[in-house]
Order: structure tokens, then sequence, then C-alpha cells
């Protein structure tokens, strides 16, 4: 089952085992983690689903497409070179993410 | 409203021993749904009871014209929280309860009656019942496969049509009808769509834009009639199927699905036979509060003081936004925790048609200008609105970098000289200045 481990800001870790096809912001928000909030329900059109990714997790993810890379430059927290929209990242069998969340989102 | 089936455990009232759930959310939808989660991020500790009519969990409903519409996620994407979150968050959520009357005490308490008969007690009272999509009266109007799309079940009804519909009509060019319309051209259907008014989505954004997705859509091959409006629906050989629309001019398409998308009316039923005051919405003040002192009344359904810092005073507003059910929802969670904080945002919205990405960032009431940004060859386009010289809204299609500078700018009280913001070439972002 993969499994996206949630840190917050403040250092906190949150576990969550999802289901393959289920994006990381999808996971995230069914299970209450604090940190993402996911106004638009992963339509990418809000950023506020902004997580940043552990450097080593990033080869495992899909490319990042120009909206979504657009989306980044209004994030609440300002965008780092391991900034993602969790809306975009969809969980694999075998994936472990781990993922940090800023701050605040909106 | 759905059908009230019992797919669904006992509702949490054991009515032997009159409990009293602290807080009664009537509408378990966007709104409703927040309002449980903020207050327990807010330490709000009293039992709370999410209810709301429809058979299904609380779910997201934009994707319902667009992606869930497509086929291209599962309802269960759409869900808000697990079944487990709202257990561990002491939230009782109860389907398929429509309420009927309210029975209300000074204090704010009270019992709520559902038309099943059940009660449901409660020290305090949330309304989130949002808005239902206005009927087309007009002949024909009750032939089966006239249809609205506002919940679920509209959208399950919908869907189960499409597969043997060829020509679809969609009634109203406001943005469920065009993302509709979008949707089920792309799903192979004929579609024309009739507006009635002199140009598109006649409320929500100023003329350029209008006018840009009158050609988007032309272009994309979606047939649009504007000043255009249905005489009557009928159905083949009498038929109780519908089967085409016969306009003002005589002219007679055939449809096997109508969809209507002309609007929303608030549901303001429960509060006006609660007594509360009504006016385009069940009216309320800067924390949520409506004529009672102690009822919140959020999303959909609410008339709101205008929250655009520096707006009018006395201005009110009623929006129909996911934004703003979220936002609105916080500060009713502040005002039944104690605290007075007053909704002060940019209201923000968006819609998917096609492969156009709307983006709208303010309200653009009381314009006395606009600067137009398009970049042809990239398929982007922008309209900022200004009130003397300052910048207060702008639509955006397919341009998420001008619409995060302006809501950006806007949430900080800046502005985007006007001037400098007609070239398109020129990131908004570089041009903001501290007004
Ligand atoms: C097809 C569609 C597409 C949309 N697309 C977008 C978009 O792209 N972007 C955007 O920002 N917004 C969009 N919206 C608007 C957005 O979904 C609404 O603004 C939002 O749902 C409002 O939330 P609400 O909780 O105030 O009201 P609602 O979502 O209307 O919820 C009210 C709930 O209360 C229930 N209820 C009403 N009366 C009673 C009663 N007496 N007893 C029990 N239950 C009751 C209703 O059945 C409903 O479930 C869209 C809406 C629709 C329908
Ligand atoms: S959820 Fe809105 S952009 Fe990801």
């Amino acid at each position: 089952m993969p499994t996206v481990h949630f840190t917050d800001a403040a250092g906190a870790v949150r576990d969550v085992q999802g289901n393959p096809g289920d994006s990381v912001m999808e996971t995230a928000v069914r299970n209450g983690v604090p940190g993402i909030v996911a106004e638009c329900g992963g339509s990418l059109s809000c950023a506020t689903c902004h997580v940043f990714v552990r450097e080593d997790c990033l080869a495992q993810l899909p490319p990042m497409e120009d909206m979504e890379d657009e989306m980044l430059y209004g994030t609440a927290v300002d965008r780092e070179d391991n900034s993602r929209l969790s809306c975009q990242l969809r969980l694999t069998d075998e994936l472990e993410l781990f993922v940090t969340t800023p701050e605040t989102q909106v | 409203m759905g059908a009230h089936t019992a797919e669904q455990p006992a509702p949490v009232t054991d009515l032997s021993v009159p409990t009293r759930t602290g807080l009664l959310i009537i509408g378990a939808s966007q709104s409703g749904v927040q309002l449980a989660v903020s207050l327990r991020a807010l330490g709000f500790d009293e039992h709370i009871t999410l209810l709301g009519d429809e058979d299904h969990r609380p779910y997201q409903r934009p994707a319902l014209s667009k992606e869930f519409l497509q086929g291209t996620v599962e309802s269960e994407s759409l869900i808000f929280r697990s079944n487990e979150y709202w257990a561990e968050h002491n939230v009782d959520l109860v389907k398929g309860e429509y309420i009927v009357r309210i029975d209300k005490e000074a204090d704010g308490s009270g019992v709520a009656h559902s038309s099943s008969g059940k009660q449901f007690p409660f020290k305090r009272l949330a309304l989130t019942v949002g808005a239902r999509a206005r009927k087309l009266e007009i002949e024909g109007g009750d032939l089966d496969g006239v249809l609205y799309l506002r919940n679920a079940d509209d959208a399950l009804a919908l869907k189960a049509r499409v597969g043997d519909a060829q020509d679809v009509v969609v009634i109203g060019g406001g943005f469920i009808g065009l993302e509709a319309a979008s949707s089920l051209q792309k799903m192979g259907k004929n579609v024309t769509v009739l507006e009635f008014g002199p140009r598109l989505v006649g409320r929500a954004v100023g003329e350029e834009t209008a006018e840009y997705f009158l050609q988007a859509h032309r272009s994309r091959g979606l047939d649009i009639r504007l000043n255009t409006s249905a005489r009557r629906f009928t159905g083949a050989d009498g038929g109780t199927s519908v089967a085409a629309v016969e306009l003002q001019d005589g002219t007679v398409l055939p449809a096997q699905i109508v969809l209507v998308g002309i609007g929303v009316i608030p549901n303001t039923q429960l509060a006006e036979q609660l007594g509360l005051t009504v006016d385009n919405g069940i009216v309320v003040d800067r924390f949520a509060l409506a004529s009672d002192g102690t009822t919140v009344a959020i999303g959909d359904c609410a008339n709101m003081p205008n929250p655009v810092p520096g707006s009018e005073p006395g201005e009110r507003i009623r929006l129909e936004s996911v934004n703003n059910a979220i936002e609105h929802a916080k500060v009713a969670a502040y005002s039944l925790t104690g605290r007075r904080e007053e909704y002060a945002g940019i209201p923000w919205f968006w819609s998917n048609q096609a492969d156009l990405k709307l983006q709208i960032a303010g309200l653009c009431n009381g314009y006395d200008r606009t600067v137009l940004r398009r970049d042809e060859e990239r398929g982007k386009f922008s309209v900022l609105y200004y009130r003397q010289g300052q910048v207060i809204a702008a639509d955006c299609v397919n341009a998420p970098l001008d619409f995060m500078a302006v809501k950006n700018a806007l949430a900080k009280g800046q502005n985007i000289p006007a001037d400098a913001a007609a070239d398109p070439a020129t990131p908004l972002k570089t041009i903001t200045t501290d007004s």
C-alpha cells in the first residue's frame, strides 16, 4: 500500500496510507491532514495543496506540467526547488513519499 | 432534493432520551463540512451533528459539471472526508433527512423536525442549506429528460441518459451551462446552448471576457445562440420523454436531453419559518449571525456584508462559490467559539470549460476601466478591472500567473498600474506597487 508521510511546518509527522490512483492531496484531505486546503478539489486552480517533497523522493514523481509550474508561483509560502502541487501527484502501488506542508496555504 | 431512502444507520438522536447536540448544522455540503472542520480546529468540543437531505456522503459539487460528468474522476474522489475522520472528531453525519420545521427558543436552542418525522434537538443552529436550481416553467418542462444540475443525483441522472442521447440543448449560458455544454461536447454530443441575454455569463464577468468565451466556444464547435429562448419542449408522438425544443421564433431543435442552467435560488424556507430576516438569502452580519443573533447562516444561502476590504459600507452580497463557502464558514466558526472575526477577503472563483481555465480574482462591480492582456499565440487572456485607478478584480483565462499576481496584490492592498499592465509580456508581479 502506498504511504505518504506528512510533516507539518512545526515538525509533527502524520503517516497516511492511501489508495493507488488517488492523489496525495485527496489522501491528505480525506484524512484531515492539516496544512492541505485544496479549495479547488484538484482541478489545478487554487495552489492551496502545495507541498515540499523530500529531495530523494522527487525522482519517483511525474514531471511537472506548465500549468502546475505557473500555479506554483502563486503559493502562499514561496515555492522552492522541491515544491509540487499535491493534487498532481498520484499514488502508485509501492510509493513511499515524504512531504512537508507549508506553514500556510492561503 | 434527493430521495430519502434508508441506506443509512439510524441517526444520532435516541428519541426516548432527547439528547441535545451542541451544534446542529443543517446542510451537509461545502459550507457545512467546513464549519464542522474549522470548529474542531479551533478546539470547539461540543458534539456536532452535520445533517443533510442527500443520500450521499458530503461531496464537492464543482466536478459535477466537469470531471465527474466526463468520467475522468470517480465519485469516491469527490467525498470531502472519510467516515473515520467524522468518527474521530465526534461529528455525527446524518444523511437523507430533510428538515421541514424548526422550533427555536430565544437562547438559540431548539428542535428541528424532518419530513420523516424525526427530531433533532440542538443547543445552537447553523443553516448551511445552500441554493436550489431555478426551474424553467414552460410547456413541457416536466417531460422526462429535462434536467437540472445542482447535486450528485442530478449528475447521476444526466450521466445515465448521456449514452443514448445524440442531441443536447443546454438552456442558459452561465457557468454551469457552459461547463456542462463543453463536457458533453467533448463526449461527442451535438450541443446547442441557448442564452436569453445578449451575452454569455451575464452576471459574473465583464463584456470582454464574455466575448472571449463566445468566440472561443464557437471556434471549438459549440453552437451558441444569444438572445434566444425556448418556447416549449415537446415529446415524441405524445411520449413522456423530451424529443425537441421549440424556440420563440419557431425553430425546432432535436434534443434527447435538455439541461437547464438558469441560476439558483437560495434556500430560505427554514429561515423564513423561523422569522429571520431574508432578502435574497438569509441576511447575516459580519460575524455570520442571522437577525436573531444566535443562528449562523453561511455559504450560498447567506446574504452578507461585502467582505472585500474597503468596499462601500452597508453594501451586501450573496456569493456562490467554494472559496466563499470556506471563508464564510471560518468566520462562523469564530462566532460560535465566541471570537469576533470579520470576514475580510478577496473572493475568487474558477470555471473549467473545454481547455479554457478561467480564474476570477476579486469582484468587478463598479469598475470604470478595463485593461486587456491578450497573448494570442499562447492562448492566454486576462482582463483587469479598475476603479479610480485601483485594480479591483481580474478575469484570467489560461493565465494563472496573472490571476495569482492580482489576487496577491488585492490581498495586500497593492495596485497594478493600468498603463503598465497592458503589455502581456510584462509579468504583473514585477509592476505591482504599494498603492
Ligand atoms: C455543477 C456545479 C459546479 C460548480 N462549479 C464551481 C466552481 O467551479 N467553482 C466554485 O467556486 N464554485 C462552483 N460551484 C458552486 C459551489 O459548489 C457552491 O458555491 C457551494 O457548493 C456552496 O456550498 P453550500 O454548502 O453553501 O451550499 P450547497 O452546496 O448548496 O449545500 C447545501 C446542502 O444543504 C442541503 N439542504 C438544503 N435544505 C435542506 C433541509 N431543509 N434539510 C436538510 N438538508 C438541506 C442541500 O441538499 C445541500 O446538500 C458549482 C456548483 C455546481 C452545482
Ligand atoms: S487542489 Fe487546487 S491546485 Fe491542487
